[in-house]
């Protein structure tokens, strides 16, 4: 059967080469482009410059509902946020007007016989302008992205920081809390023993009140300094509705930090995120329709959860990585914290 | 000159004539693509139908696709091969392999390569790394699958994922093997180009192919035997227990040996060839680009200088960038801002080059060649990929779509297609110089206006699965419910991957029926003014009959005018014409 199958394969593009070889053979034209061919894809090239931006227009109508919601879930990512809607408008516009002048020169000067090009080889002037244009423009983007970086960046102590370990392996996340003393102890794989799989050295007084879990909860308005260990392969943090990421090295700690701004419960009447869950729904009932028909059980409806993703390749479960994040109101973190054994009381 | 009989090997095989080991260069670059292009098919069929079955997939892939459903580890190993085939073996060997080899010697006046031998040596090298390249995807724990990045520990560890065996093994002896090559290479094109040149050949002379080439060679001297270091001691990393870029390490319920190294040490040798890579690929596109659209333009290229200065520009940014591919890593924050500063930069020259295209195209009287078109659609993907640089090369913006399809679709355009664009102008342009005949253009235009629909058709949609938060590399987009609703997005990126994917087939009947039906060409079909249109269209070892012609002129007189504003008679003055009565030289 697939022997066959090659054949046929095969023997179908023989064919089609030697009839293609055949037509070959008869063209006696010359293969260089003339007038009405100049002409043809003079116009093609109007063409294509509006099938790109109708491209791209039908792409922003119609994807826009699956995208990240334009609410950062939290206050450092708003920053990005912005930053990011001045740079795309900036991108848009330069592709606008550059992708027209390429495909309008393209079709206005398409060759002629009658008509000579003009010889003109260099502009000092025209090279100054988009020499100096585009480096003013960078300048001020970069002074904007630098800072918008260093706000980003800074897991400065001064915020009281709620301090909380991510911990990565092949394929699971685990994390870790300070407790009481916001100190975590300190850690190593080779401690690793039994229900202690974060490998957390019992012997660190800082550890004695560290609480492992496999739920992040997060409380909203506090700082969250996080620490990310690996105890493996990298893998990365993904937290995209935070604009939050950081990469998970194995003997190394790595540092990312942010304030969650908008709960769980929150989120999930965002319109963006209602219009995206109501999407996903949709396809999801379709789906169970067809389980139904074929004897299985339906899909339950999806409701939203934050989640944090692998983003770095880890190996074949890489793209089944993830962990679920809550945000609540402080009192109803401080009261889920409560409710946790430490480790010190899982291990005896 | 020695006129040495020449037998069937020494003419055909262990050749040492420039002409002969670029077309070398090209038919195996040719199929590679066919592998590295198939291969990306494959994948994309399963990103879009994560549940069908395929008769094709269980054909093709065997025990990794068996039911005719590919396996998460068969879908790493395809997309990390696909990488590591079209970056180096196409677009690195094959693009600049071909036509450094092919126009150096043609367009700066010279016999030959200062090496002849080398450059023999230098292909065979090549050829014997892809032999060991394209048999690892068979081996039986499965090819290298870490991502074409090879980033350890997960391609250290055999543990970690099966493709880190003996897949891996041949991968990285296969890199060392092509880097060899590639060396030889650039020693051969940078001696070449400086010591070659004929009678008047000045370097403010040069065509902007050989500039490119010449800076393209340079930076590969200087990168690429930072990524040997770093394949060897991942080697000895991986097979005699040292620990450069392992520590505090328990797999499989067990704790391995390995302290104090770090995979970061990699992240920064990897990216130190890594980014210049982009360049390594891109500069050759952008030389023959410049020559393409000037011939046909029938305009010189304008800001000729202006061009040369930015390609400087570029290749001395590009070794002080690679920062930016890893912003996330860990790596202070400090150094993260001096990388967005210098990647922010390239955007100056990048900016000068594309203006001056636009430029040249202005007011011209194009003649739409195939060559040409090409050359058009690679400005135009040039400047949709690389404007997305100006979010990622920002820090703060790439927390968020770092490792995304974001960056996928960004690099594939910016580099990808706009380089595989720029290969096929040359291939167009230049093979009545290669083959002595046509290639169809019918079947050219065909082509092109397929794969530039089909490229922008895959890659404008695979921004915004981006920008919706999907992680690259993943195996399936189902898994969890977050990014179901991307589905749809990923069948309509998989019909254009495979409308432009079957074009392609349409270049390869032109490409090899023409090498034997094409129409017999003619000396300078394109009306062009440089040296290699000089060269009779047979082939012989050696070039020119009789002396080589001495240069008067830059390669960019079209449509020249006297002193009183008339048109010459010919709209081109090939730069082998000594300046005429009156005429100022430019």
């Amino acid at each position: 059967m697939k022997a066959l199958f090659f054949i046929a394969v095969f023997a179908a593009i023989a064919i089609g080469f030697w009839q293609v070889a055949k037509i070959f053979g008869l063209t006696k034209k010359d293969q260089v482009a003339t007038k009405k061919e100049n002409n043809i894809n003079g116009w093609l090239m109007l063409g294509l410059l509006a099938f790109v931006h109708g491209l791209l227009l039908y792409c922003m109508i119609a994807y826009g509902d699956v995208l990240l919601p334009h609410l950062s879930a939290s206050s450092e990512g708003e920053h990005i946020d912005t930053l990011f809607v001045v740079t795309f408008v900036l991108i848009l516009i330069v592709q606008l007007i550059t992708q027209i002048l390429i495909f309008y020169f393209s079709f206005k000067y398409r060759g002629n016989i009658d008509r000579q090009a003009t010889f003109y080889a260099d502009s000092h002037k025209l090279e100054m302008i988009w020499t100096s244009v585009p480096a003013v423009v960078l300048t001020a983007l970069v002074l904007y992205g630098i800072w918008t970086w260093n706000k980003v960046m800074d897991v400065s102590e001064q915020d009281n920081p709620l301090y909380i370990e991510v911990y990565a392996k092949q394929f699971q996340w685990e994390a870790r809390y300070a407790g009481a003393d916001n100190a975590l102890g300190e850690a190593n794989v080779r401690n690793i023993k039994g229900i202690n799989t974060m490998g957390v050295d019992m012997n660190d007084k800082n550890a004695t009140d560290d609480i492992t879990v496999r739920e992040l909860h997060l409380p909203k308005g506090r700082k969250v300094v996080f620490q990310f260990r690996s105890q493996d392969v990298l893998h990365s943090a993904y937290m995209p509705h935070f604009r939050a990421q950081m990469n998970c090295v194995p003997g190394m700690k790595t540092h990312f930090g942010f304030t969650p701004s908008v709960t769980t419960e929150e989120m999930r009447k965002n319109e963006d995120i209602v219009a995206k869950v109501n999407g996903i729904n949709k396809i999801r009932e379709a789906k169970s329709k067809e389980l139904v028909a074929a004897g299985e059980d339906a899909l339950e409806p999806y409701e939203f959860d934050y989640l944090l993703l692998c983003n770095k390749i880890c190996g074949s479960s890489h793209y089944n990585m993830q962990m679920k994040i809550i945000v609540e109101e402080e009192a109803d973190f401080n009261k889920w914290l409560k409710s946790q054994k430490t480790l010190v009381q899982l291990i005896n | 000159m020695s006129h040495h009989k020449e037998t069937f090997v020494t003419k055909y095989i262990f050749s040492q004539d420039h002409k002969m080991i670029s077309k070398q260069y090209l038919i195996t670059g040719i199929i590679m693509g066919v592998i590295g292009g198939f291969m990306s098919m494959l994948f994309r069929l399963q990103l879009a139908y994560p549940e069908q079955h395929f008769t094709i997939i269980e054909a093709f892939l065997g025990k990794g696709g068996e039911g005719g459903q590919m396996t998460p580890d068969m879908y790493m190993g395809l997309v990390t091969i696909h990488g590591t085939i079209m970056v180096f073996f196409v677009l690195t060997a094959g693009l600049s392999g071909t036509f450094s080899n092919l126009l150096i010697p043609y367009q700066i006046g010279a016999r030959d390569m200062a090496s002849g031998f080398l450059n023999m040596i230098s292909y065979w090298l090549f050829f014997l790394s892809s032999v060991i390249m394209v048999a690892s995807i068979f081996v039986h724990t499965g090819m290298a699958s870490a991502g074409w990045t090879i980033y350890p520990p997960l391609s250290a560890l055999p543990q970690a994922m099966s493709g880190s065996g003996l897949g891996m093994d041949m991968w990285l002896i296969s890199m060392a093997i092509f880097i060899a090559a590639s060396l030889l290479g650039s020693l051969n094109y940078i001696v070449t180009i400086l010591n070659l040149r004929t009678k008047g050949m000045k370097m403010t002379r040069l065509p902007l192919t050989i500039w490119a080439f010449l800076i393209t060679a340079i930076i590969g001297l200087v990168s690429f035997p930072v990524l040997l270091s770093a394949a060897l001691l991942l080697i000895f990393d991986r097979s005699f227990g040292t620990s450069f870029y392992l520590s505090d390490i328990f797999i499989q319920g067990e704790v391995l040996h390995y302290q104090g190294g770090s995979p970061i040490l990699f992240e920064h040798l990897f990216w130190f060839l890594g980014h210049p890579e982009v360049y390594i690929i891109l500069l050759p596109a952008l030389g023959i680009t410049s020559e393409v659209i000037s011939t046909n333009a029938r305009k010189p290229i304008f800001g000729y200088r202006a061009m040369i200065g930015s390609m400087l520009a570029i290749a001395f940014l590009s070794t002080i960038v690679w920062g930016h591919h890893m912003f996330v890593t860990g790596m202070n924050p400090f150094l993260g801002s001096v990388f967005t500063f210098t990647t922010l930069l390239i955007a100056i020259p990048s900016a000068v080059k594309a203006f001056n295209y636009i430029t040249t195209l202005w007011k011209g009287n194009l003649q739409f060649n195939t060559g040409m078109l090409f050359s058009i659609g690679m400005v135009s993907v040039f400047i949709s990929g690389g404007l997305t640089g100006l979010i990622l090369g920002d820090s703060a913006l790439d927390i968020n779509v770092h490792d995304t399809l974001f960056v996928v679709a960004h690099f594939h355009l910016v580099m990808g297609i706009s380089a595989l664009l720029g290969m096929f102008a040359g291939v167009y342009h230049w093979f009545p110089k290669m083959y002595g005949r046509m290639m169809n253009k019918n079947l050219g235009y065909v082509h092109f206006w397929i794969t530039i629909v089909a490229a922008y058709g895959v890659f404008f949609p695979m921004h915004f699965t981006g920008l919706a938060g999907l992680p690259r590399r993943y195996f399936s987009n189902t898994a969890f419910p977050l990014f179901d609703d991307l589905l749809p997005i990923n069948q309509v990126i998989t019909m254009f991957a495979l409308i432009g994917g079957t074009a392609q087939l349409i270049f390869l009947g032109n490409f090899f029926i023409s090498i034997f039906k094409g129409k017999k060409a003619v000396e300078n079909p394109w009306r062009s003014n440089t040296l290699e249109w000089t060269t009779p269209i047979e082939h012989f070892h050696g070039n020119w009959y009789g002396d080589i012609p001495e240069v008067h002129r830059w390669a960019y007189d079209y449509s020249k005018v006297d002193g009183n504003g008339n048109p010459y008679e010919e709209d081109f003055t090939p730069q082998n014409v000594p300046i005429r009565e009156g005429e100022e030289e430019f």
